[in-house]
């Protein structure tokens, strides 16, 4: 990916570890105007740093006005999945040096662009709208139901069942499998990957009691046959879930009834 | 502006706020107000666990879990609330798992623990393991959890509203709370919440620090709302720096990677803990392994080519043991470090980690305004508040323990009073005081920017409250702040629209932070003794015959409007625990 770039940085690590770079970032501001624009801005910055570092520099020594989602800053809150150079990331666990690239005849960094994820409306810069997100997430029933009466002590579990829901656990509700989804951009009605992930985890929990019922919510016309298996989600997870692994063992429990 | 009318309003969504309005719902209709979507809390990002002795997988009993919380936080602890901390614990633990968390497993079934930093077998044998854990995420799935009870319950959410003030009212020569004024980030839309109770949960304070591990949003909202309506704050002084950050970036690597046997090494390669805590090594409390840390790296046995850091050695575990109980903190070496811990030592130094005082409660949550007198109607519970189970130092694995435990407290108790009373009048003009706020931040002309400053303000605490304090450093934050305070009020914004405008409440924020780094300036420079996490080089041993009480800092604006800050004190809650010397 950036090898160049990495060699140059070592030799030069130690004159100085900044480097200029150009981030191309999509603004849109409705109080201002109905169209979005691209505009860039040239910041200095050691390339060990991460891509919302590079957004910090710009709204706080440059542009105030630049707005965009983050909280926790290395990768587990889930507030800043944006597109960075067209692929859906986490801007607090992207490092610059890992997307930078020279261009070989000037020596220059090319741009860096970044830009609102995909298939959500946004509202402003790189803001989107989540709730029909988080509306297809509380649609699948994200939650343990059990009957009967609760035990005193915890419910058993074998180490091999917990371990069979485990990588669907690991989900941070950041929306970028889902706004990776292409059948999602195109039709907003499709549960989305996420939805699908938060089923699987309560799907295959040995303690639960709804399966049967998720599978039925799933089962729907815009449930897990809309997936094309086109793997954008899995290449997405900033969690390393096997998203659509994950999609596919919903399909075959829905089949076989067996989970 | 709009305005709203619920039984109780709770402010924050992490785990305090959701345990309780999980309760609260149930008894009272609720409106939770969170300036991040639920599940962007920062008790996500807690890792090792949650303390309970269940006795799963050894020995234990809560008797010596509350003498270890009482120890650990240097005898400044209330007795009767760490009791019950760690008596309710069991209870904590087993209705998060009926909830659906997925803790970690024995081979029999039952939930997993592991040793963590100062948690011992009887009052100080040996470690214990005593923390129950989901890999280490532990906070993550309590966040997740408690989020899909919370849909389950129907609770209602409104998400990215800012709580910028505390409304209270007399009500026969009593204070009392009438509801909470929130800004709303979408539309710039003011709304008043009348409720009959108010719980704070909106975490802590940590962002006043350069080097920590607190997300950018722990800006102490709530803290600052209660103190400028003239409540006070309890044990300001006291801030706890966890020993293993990443180092320059402060991200959080978990006491659980040494629970699980990792060592703490200088650049000689020795394990240097074993000179200052000879019985517990590595865990040992977090205060005394910070401290142990810096006097390395002072004499000069620090790691890299300037020697401002030590390293975490996971060398000698097993690679299967660190995929399977700490991915996510390898992963974070990996990722900005570039480091392979299964090869390599991660270098780390302390960071500032957790608030131990805020907002003081009793032990159902209900806001104290003195040292005894509660506000009918106002609680408080996590990070937020100041209970006080943590003391002068808290142990790892009390907080998510703590956030459980008063959440569900609180929760309860504002449900109840809610049930009992009417709503009381909003005050004349309710948003007179946000309104104005909002409108100097976006009218101002002024040169000062909000990056600057906080920048120096980061700068400032880095450099004179943290692990080691003097009267002479702890003086020159105290001046700096006074300067950066004064130097706020020329500040101004870019952004002057009403949408999203994340530029003015970064503003608010600074003015909240800067106001809570002064108390705990104040605070520390009055409190001549060091004790947990408040070290004072020139005091450095404990003084109970002076200092075994709590510091309460209030607000005061004389007639001329000039701001002060008057600090009172608080006797600490003693049941059958006596001080005794602190060794690990």
């Amino acid at each position: 990916m950036a090898t160049p770039l990495l060699d140059k940085v070592e030799d030069e690590a130690a004159a100085s570890p900044y480097i200029t770079v150009t981030l191309r970032i999509r603004r849109f501001n409705p109080e201002i105007s109905d169209e979005a624009r691209w505009e860039d801005f040239s910041i200095e910055i050691d390339p060990k740093e991460r891509v919302l570092d590079a957004l910090h520099k710009i709204k706080w020594d440059v542009d105030g006005s630049l707005t965009f989602r983050r909280s926790c800053a290395h990768g587990i809150c889930g507030s800043d999945a944006m597109r960075i150079n067209g692929k859906n990331r986490l801007a607090c666990k992207t490092l610059i040096k890992d997307i930078t690239s020279f261009d070989r005849k000037t020596g220059a960094t090319k741009p860096i662009t970044v830009e609102a994820i995909k298939g959500l409306t946004v509202l402003k810069d790189l803001v989107v709208d989540m709730e029909p997100f988080f509306q297809a997430y509380r649609d699948v029933m994200p939650f343990l139901v059990t009957t009967g009466n609760e035990p005193t002590r915890e419910r058993l579990q074998s180490a091999e069942d917990r371990e069979r829901f485990d990588d669907t656990t690991k989900c941070i509700l950041c929306a970028a499998c889902t706004s990776s989804c292409p059948v999602f951009w195109n039709d907003g009605q499709y549960f989305g990957p996420a939805a699908i992930v938060n089923a699987h985890r309560f799907i295959f929990d040995s303690r639960d009691e709804a399966g049967e019922q998720r599978l039925e919510i799933l089962n729907d016309k815009d449930g897990v046959w809309r997936c094309r298996t086109t793997f954008n989600c899995t290449d997405a997870c900033p969690r390393g879930i096997e998203v659509t692994k994950a999609i596919q063992e919903v399909k075959r429990a829905l089949i076989t009834r067996r989970f | 502006m709009k305005i709203h009318k619920y039984d109780t309003v709770i402010v924050g969504a992490g785990g305090a706020g959701m345990r309780a309005a999980i309760e609260s719902t149930k008894r009272s209709r609720t409106a939770v107000l969170t300036k991040l979507y639920p599940t962007r809390s920062h008790t996500g990002a807690a890792q090792g666990g949650m303390a309970a002795a269940l006795a799963n997988v050894e020995e234990d009993n809560w008797e010596w879990h509350t003498f270890d919380t009482i120890k650990g936080g240097d005898y400044l602890v209330d007795q009767d609330a760490a009791e019950i901390l760690a008596k309710e614990a069991i209870d904590a633990v087993l209705d998060l798992e009926k909830m659906g968390l997925p803790f970690n497993r024995t081979p029999d079934g039952t939930i997993d623990q592991r040793r963590f930093g100062g948690h011992s077998r009887n009052h100080g044998e040996a470690p214990v393991r005593r923390s129950c854990y989901a890999a280490d995420r532990t906070g993550h799935m309590i966040l997740q959890t408690l989020y899909q009870n919370c849909v389950k319950e129907g609770v209602e959410f409104f998400n990215e509203f800012y709580v910028l003030d505390q409304l209270i009212v007399d009500i026969g020569g009593v204070k009392t709370s009438a509801g909470v004024v929130a800004y709303e980030l979408a539309t710039g839309e003011i709304h008043v919440f009348q409720a009959k109770a108010v719980i704070y949960a909106s975490g802590g304070t940590g962002k006043f620090f350069k080097v920590t591990s607190n997300a950018h949003t722990l800006t102490g909202d709530g803290q600052a709302a209660c103190y400028r309506r003239g409540l006070p704050l309890e044990d300001m002084e006291f801030f706890q720096f966890h020993p293993t950050g990443i180092w320059r970036m402060g991200i959080l690597l978990t006491e659980g990677a040494r629970g699980e046997g990792g060592i703490l090494r200088n650049k000689e390669g020795e394990r240097f803990m074993e000179k200052y805590a000879p019985v517990m090594k590595d865990l040992a409390s977090r205060d005394v392994v910070s401290r142990s840390i810096y006097t390395e790296i002072r004499e000069g046995r620090g790691c890299g080519p300037e020697g401002d850091h030590v390293y975490l050695d996971l060398t000698h575990l097993p690679p299967e043991q660190l995929d399977a109980k700490l991915p996510d903190i390898t992963e974070f070496a990996r990722t900005y470090l570039g480091i392979e811990p299964y090869t390599d030592p991660i270098p780390i130094q302390p960071t500032a980690h957790y608030a131990m005082g805020g907002i003081p409660t009793n032990v159902q949550g209900e806001v104290l305004r003195d040292n005894t007198t509660v506000v009918p109607g106002l609680y408080a519970a996590g990070e937020v508040a100041c209970v006080s189970v943590h003391g002068a130092n808290r142990l790892g694995t009390n907080s998510l323990l703590d956030i459980n435990v008063f959440g569900k407290r609180s929760g309860i108790a504002a449900a109840e009073y809610a049930a009992k009373h009417d709503h009381v009048e909003l005050p004349e003009n309710p948003a007179e005081l946000v309104e104005a706020q909002v409108e100097r931040l976006r009218s101002s002309t002024g040169d000062e920017r909000v990056a600057d400053i906080r920048r120096e303000l980061q700068e400032t605490m880095d450099a004179n409250v943290m692990v080691f304090r003097t009267e002479q450093t702890i003086k020159t934050a105290v001046e700096k702040i006074g300067e950066l305070r004064d130097r706020y009020l020329r500040v101004s914004i870019q952004d002057k629209g009403r949408r999203f405008n994340t530029d003015l409440l970064e503003a608010v924020e600074l003015g909240n932070l800067l106001d809570l780094a002064e108390v705990m300036a104040v605070s520390a420079l009055a409190r001549k003794e060091s004790r947990g996490g408040h070290y004072r080089e020139d005091f450095p041993n404990r003084d109970d015959v002076n200092f075994m009480r709590h510091t309460m800092a209030y607000r005061e604006v004389g007639d001329d409007g000039t701001e002060s800050i008057r600090l009172d004190y608080k006797p600490v809650v003693q049941t059958r625990y006596q001080p005794m010397e602190r060794k690990y």
